[in-house]
C-alpha cells in the first residue's frame, strides 16, 4: 500500500495501490475520485453549497463580488462559533440553549472588566474563560443529577437572560474606545471574525478527529455505557464540552459586539442557538450522538449564509426570506440525506472492491 | 489469612468444596455482597481462581454472573466483601487500575464503539499518542497484525465496527482483552455468545492457547454446559446471588449440572405454588 498520510484516514479504504495505475486511464481515475469524494461526510454539503452558490452567481448580478462575499463572511462567522460547541455537544450526545445567552452576556462581562481598569485583551481573555463556568454549571446539572441537556440548558438560558437583563438594564452600551486598540482583532475589521471562525473550526476539526479528546467524545456519544466501561470518564468529556461551549459562545459575543461596535442587549439568544443547531444538522452532524463534522458545519452555515445574502440581494422582503429560509433548511436536510445514503451505498461497493 | 473453610460460608452446600491451597491462587474473593436499591444481586459470594486455571461460571440469567465481574475488573465496587490478588488486598476504583494490575475483562454488552473503526476501538482508551495527536498509523498496524496473530478476518481494520457482524464485534472485544503483555487475570462475559460453530471453536481454542502458555488465569462465563466443561478445570454455579456448586470439571458432567440447575428451578416452582395455595 501507498504510505497513507494521516489526514486521508477515512479515504484509505479505497486507496490505490502505489506505482503505476493498472491501465483504465483517466474514467477509471475519475470514478475512484469520484468514490472517494462522496465517502467524505462532508460531500453532500459541500455540493448543496456550491449548487446554491453557481444559482445565485448565475442569477443575481451583484452576488458575485467583494461586498457580497464580506456579508457572508460576517453572517457565517458567528453562528459557526457557536456551531462549532454544538457539534461537540451534539457527538457526545447532549445540546446546548444557553449559549445565546451567554453570547448576550459577554460583552456587558467584558465592559464591566474593563470599566474596573483590566486591559482590553486580558479582560476579553478573562471573560471567555470566566463564562466556561456556566458550561461547567450546565455538564455538572446534566451529568451529575441527570437533567437531559435541553431542560437543564433551556432553563440556564432563562436564567442567564435575567441577569443579562438586570446587568443592563436592557440598554445599549457603547464599547469603550471604538474601533481602536484590540478591537480590530476581535470583529471591528471586516473579515477579523470569519477569520477566528475558520480557524477555530480548523483547530476543532482536528480536536475531534485526531485527539484523545474527539475519539473519546465520539465515544461517549455513540456507546455511553460502552465508554464508561472502557474506563473513559464520561462525566468529564461531557462537562468539558459544556464549557467549551460556554467559552465559544462568549467570544462569539463579544467578537459581534466589536463588529457591530455596540453592546446591544438584543444581541444573542435563542434565534442564534437555532441557526447555528441548523447548520451543524445541514454539515452532517447527528442529533443522536457519535458524529458528526467540524467541517460540515463550517460549510452547514455557510449554506445559509449564501441563502441569506442571496435573498438579500434579490430583495426579498424579510418575511418573506424566513419562510424561503425555513423551506431551504427543509429541502438541504433532504437532500443531505439522501446523499448521505447514497454515500453509504458508495463506501460498501469500494469496501467490496478493495477487498 | 482467611481459612479454607471460610470460602462458602455456612449456608453453602458441602459440595462447595474444590479447594487447593490458597497459596496457588491469584485471585480470590471472599464475602462479596452487591446491592442495586433494593435489588440484591449479590450475597456473600466467595470465588477464588488457582494460577493458569480456567474457571467457568454459570448460572440463570439474571444470576449475578456479571455483576461479579464488574466488581472484580474494577467497573463498580461490592457493597462489602474484598478482593485479593496474588494475595495482596486490593481496591479497584476504575477499570484503569484494574488493568493496571492485570485484570482485563470482555463485558457481555463488548463495550465498542460503533461509530469508531476497528483500530480506534482495538485500543479505546490506551491508545498510543504523539501529544496531542493519536498515532493512528501505528494504531492500524499494529491492530493488523494483532488480528491476523490471532485468526480474526476482517475486511479492513478502517471499517467503523457499525458495519461489521455481531461475531465480528465479538472477536475484537475478546482480541482486544488479551492485547496486554501483561495479564494475568482475564474475565470473559459470554464470549461465545454471538459466535457461529466455527468463531466459537476459534475463541476456545484462543483460551486453549493462553491455557497452555500458562500465563494467565481466565474465568469464563457462558450458558453451553457443553462447552463450559470442555474449556474449563473447574465450575462454579451461581444461582440467586450465591455460588451454590464449586466442582473441578473432571468431577461432573452436563447431565450434573443440568440436574442442578433444573432442580432449583422445581424447587422454586413448588415453593411459589405452595405460596399461592396458602395466600
Ligand atoms: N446497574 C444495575 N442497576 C440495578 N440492578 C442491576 C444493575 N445491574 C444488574 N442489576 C440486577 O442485578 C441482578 C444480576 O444481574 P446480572 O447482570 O449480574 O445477571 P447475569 O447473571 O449476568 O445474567 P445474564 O445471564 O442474563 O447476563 C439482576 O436482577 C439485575 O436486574
Ligand atoms: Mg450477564
Amino acid at each position: 500500500m501507498s504510505d497513507m498520510s494521516e489526514t486521508a484516514e477515512r479515504a484509505d479504504v479505497v486507496a490505490a495501490p502505489g506505482g503505476p495505475q493498472r491501465g483504465n486511464g483517466a474514467s477509471e481515475l475519475l470514478r475512484r475520485a469520484g468514490t472517494l469524494f462522496l465517502q467524505q461526510r462532508e460531500a453532500s454539503v459541500l455540493l448543496i453549497a456550491v449548487a446554491i452558490f453557481l444559482y445565485f452567481t448565475a442569477s443575481t448580478p451583484s452576488f458575485f463580488g467583494h461586498g457580497s462575499f464580506v456579508n457572508i463572511a460576517q453572517y457565517m462567522a458567528p453562528y459557526t462559533i457557536i456551531a462549532i460547541g454544538e457539534v461537540l455537544l451534539m457527538v457526545c450526545g447532549e445540546i446546548d440553549l444557553s449559549v445565546g445567552y451567554v453570547w448576550m452576556l459577554s460583552p456587558f462581562v467584558m465592559r464591566g472588566f474593563i470599566d474596573s481598569g483590566v486591559p482590553e485583551l486580558l479582560a476579553i481573555i478573562i471573560t471567555v474563560l470566566l463564562l466556561s463556568l456556566i458550561g461547567l454549571v450546565n455538564g455538572i446539572i446534566t451529568t451529575w443529577f441527570g437533567v437531559p441537556s435541553l431542560i437543564t440548558t433551556l432553563g440556564m438560558g432563562y436564567l442567564i437572560f435575567g441577569v443579562a437583563l438586570t446587568v443592563s438594564s436592557a440598554q445599549q452600551v457603547n464599547l469603550p474606545d471604538g474601533n481602536g486598540g484590540v478591537g480590530r482583532w476581535f470583529g471591528a475589521a471586516a473579515w477579523s471574525e470569519f477569520i477566528w471562525a475558520t480557524v477555530l473550526v480548523l483547530i476543532f476539526h482536528v480536536i475531534l478527529t485526531r485527539t484523545r479528546w474527539g475519539l473519546y467524545t465520539v465515544s461517549v456519544g455513540g456507546n455511553l455505557l460502552g465508554a464508561r466501561e472502557s474506563g473513559i470518564k464520561v462525566n468529564t468529556i461531557k462537562i468539558g464540552n459544556f464549557m467549551i461551549t460556554s467559552s465559544l459562545g462568549a467570544l462569539a459575543g463579544i467578537l459581534e459586539a466589536f463588529k457591530n461596535d455596540i453592546i446591544d442587549p438584543s444581541a444573542g439568544q435563542l434565534a442564534v442557538v437555532l441557526v447555528a443547531l441548523a447548520g451543524a444538522v445541514i454539515g452532517g452532524t447527528a442529533m443522536l450522538g457519535g458524529s458528526g463534522t467540524m467541517i460540515g458545519a463550517w460549510l452547514g452555515v455557510l449554506v445559509l449564509g449564501i441563502l441569506q445574502d442571496g435573498f438579500n440581494l434579490r430583495g426579498i422582503s424579510a418575511n418573506k426570506f424566513q419562510i424561503i429560509l425555513g423551506a431551504a433548511i427543509l429541502l438541504a436536510m433532504i437532500a443531505n440525506t439522501y446523499l448521505t445514503r447514497l454515500r453509504g451505498a458508495g463506501r460498501i461497493a469500494a469496501r467490496a472492491r478493495t477487498h | 489469612m482467611t481459612s479454607d473453610n471460610d470460602l462458602g460460608g455456612g449456608t453453602v452446600s458441602s459440595e462447595v468444596g474444590a479447594f487447593s491451597t490458597p497459596t496457588d491462587d491469584i485471585l480470590r474473593v471472599e464475602h462479596i455482597s452487591k446491592r442495586y436499591g433494593a435489588v440484591t444481586a449479590l450475597v456473600d459470594v466467595n470465588l477464588r481462581l488457582a494460577r493458569g486455571e480456567v474457571l467457568g461460571l454459570i448460572g440463570d440469567n439474571g444470576a449475578g454472573k456479571s455483576t461479579l465481574l464488574k466488581i472484580i475488573c474494577g467497573f463498580q465496587p461490592p457493597t462489602s466483601g474484598r478482593i485479593l490478588l496474588e494475595g495482596r488486598e486490593v481496591h479497584f476504583s476504575s477499570v484503569q487500575q484494574a488493568r493496571a494490575a492485570g485484570i482485563d475483562v470482555v463485558y457481555q454488552d463488548l463495550a465498542l464503539v460503533p461509530q469508531l473503526t476497528v483500530y480506534h476501538n482495538m485500543f479505546l482508551n490506551r491508545e498510543p499518542v504523539r501529544w496531542p495527536l493519536l498515532r493512528n498509523r501505528v494504531m492500524r498496524k499494529l491492530s493488523r497484525e494483532h488480528l491476523d496473530d490471532m485468526g480474526v478476518h476482517l475486511p479492513s481494520v478502517n471499517v467503523e465496527v457499525a458495519s461489521l457482524s455481531g461475531g465480528q464485534r465479538q472477536a475484537i472485544a475478546v482480541a482486544r482483552s488479551v492485547y496486554s503483555e501483561n495479564n494475568k487475570v482475564l474475565l470473559l462475559d459470554e464470549p461465545l455468545a454471538a459466535m457461529g460453530v466455527k468463531e466459537g471453536a476459534m475463541i476456545l481454542d484462543l483460551v486453549r492457547g493462553l491455557k497452555e502458555r500458562g500465563n494467565v488465569s481466565i474465568i469464563i462465563i457462558a450458558h453451553n454446559y457443553g462447552q463450559v466443561l470442555e474449556v474449563c478445570d473447574r465450575v462454579n454455579l451461581l444461582q440467586g446471588g450465591r455460588i451454590t456448586y464449586d466442582k473441578y470439571s473432571s468431577e461432573t458432567s452436563v447431565e450434573e449440572l443440568t440436574e442442578r440447575v433444573v432442580a432449583e428451578y422445581r424447587k422454586a416452582l413448588e415453593e411459589r405454588q405452595r405460596e399461592q395455595r396458602s395466600a
